[in-house]
């Protein structure tokens, strides 16, 4: 054993382990700054099947596929993506009862400089509230683990979708790249 | 690639019937291979050509018939799967053309029922019935083997070929605006759960 402790693992390092864990092993997604180092992590890892998606219904409609063909999957998107989805929601994975799982990286809140984000992250949770699914917010590293396995375990044993909000409490967030200003006038 | 009898262009291609073209592929599938059915009459006629528990109907979700293809070709990549889709619905959701063409993904068979129009929602024009070519839009893609069915037994030709041969694979297939010979029961749960014990997933 060495004799120092271990650094302890980070957010995107604990989802990737709970994912292999659970047996995830598809992975689609539109690409988001924030996301990116699970994304590499995920990549660099040959358990799992991962690839871009043009638009995040098309990532959900491939995972619900997956997942009725016996292989589970996830999907990684940001807040706005996640706007793009109602239709779908509400009518495939949610009345055909297939678990799928998504993971939102949470733009819009705690510092965001788009107002666009900031306007569109409001419909996030009254949109998931109104179509009664299920859904957590991880804002702290010591709950990452417990909140994704049992989030994932529940979707399957109950056949219902899960969304899992990334808030930028854990991951940073988004911040105006440096150089770049903001107008205050 | 043998496209001697392939039409080159929408125009050429003979317009069939979408219930007839229906019968004939599901006829022809002896391997339990994977049907989707993307919504509106070309879900309905393949309800009404024959339930077979390797069908799934979607009930919405416009225009992911094939992305729902796509997911349970990579989940059983030794299955053939086969999405159907009409042209409005395929407009919706032209960047998963570029998808499959990235994945390369062997087992995939998009089938296209264009007729021209939004017909269950009133027979409005769609883009293909003035000028947009969709098998072109499909090799644009990357899926280098699209191709339109000149006529009912290329059509039955390409299926051979689409279940025999690496995909993956677009047949465009020009259809009349007749109308649908069944309703798909709009049982979503069982529908689900039927098409996974189709498939082997469930027992």
């Amino acid at each position: 054993m060495p004799a120092e402790a271990a650094a302890p693992r980070k957010w995107h390092e604990i989802v990737r382990d709970v994912l292999k864990a659970e047996n995830v092993r598809l992975v689609t997604y539109v690409p988001d700054n924030v996301l990116r180092p699970l994304i590499e992590a995920i990549h660099a890892d040959p358990f799992f099947t991962a690839f871009t998606t043009t638009r995040e219904e098309e990532a959900v409609g491939i995972v619900s596929g997956a997942w009725m063909g016996g292989m589970r999957g996830i999907v990684l998107m940001q807040t706005s993506g996640f706007a793009t989805l109602p239709n779908v929601l509400a009518s495939l994975p949610v009345p055909f009862q297939i678990p799928v799982t998504m993971m939102v990286s949470e733009r819009g809140t705690l510092g965001e400089f788009n107002i666009g984000q900031a306007m569109v992250a409001r419909t996030m949770r009254p949109a998931l509230e109104s179509l009664g699914m299920e859904h957590h917010t991880l804002s702290r590293l010591d709950e990452v683990e417990f909140i994704v396995e049992r989030s994932i375990r529940q979707a399957v044993a109950t056949r219902a979708p899960v969304t899992l909000i990334l808030s930028p409490l854990l991951t940073g967030g988004k911040v105006l790249p440096s150089g770049e200003k903001v107008s205050t006038k | 690639m043998n496209t001697a009898n392939a039409p080159l262009t929408r125009d050429q291609a003979k317009v069939m019937n979408r219930f007839d073209i229906t019968s004939r592929m599901v006829a022809k599938l002896h391997n339990d291979e994977a049907v989707i059915g993307g919504i509106g009459y070309t879900n309905f006629d393949l309800w009404a050509a024959g339930q077979r528990p390797q069908n799934f109907y979607m009930l919405g979700s416009m225009g992911l018939a094939a992305p729902i293809a796509l997911g349970v070709a990579i989940a059983q990549p030794n299955r053939r799967v086969i999405a159907l889709e009409g042209d409005g619905s395929i407009l919706m959701q032209l960047g998963s053309l570029t998808t499959i063409a990235s994945r390369a993904q062997k087992n995939l068979t998009i089938v296209i029922m264009d007729n021209g129009a939004y017909q269950i929602t009133g027979g409005q024009p769609s883009a293909t019935g003035v000028g947009t070519d969709l098998v072109a839009m499909s090799r644009g893609a990357g899926i280098v083997q699209s191709l339109w069915a000149a006529d009912e037994s290329h059509f039955e030709e390409l299926i051979d070929r689409a279940i025999a041969e690496d995909g993956p694979w677009l047949i465009g297939c020009r259809i009349d605006n007749g109308g649908p010979r069944g309703t798909t029961e709009r049982d979503p749960a069982q529908i689900r759960d039927r098409f996974m014990r189709g498939l082997g997933v469930k027992q």
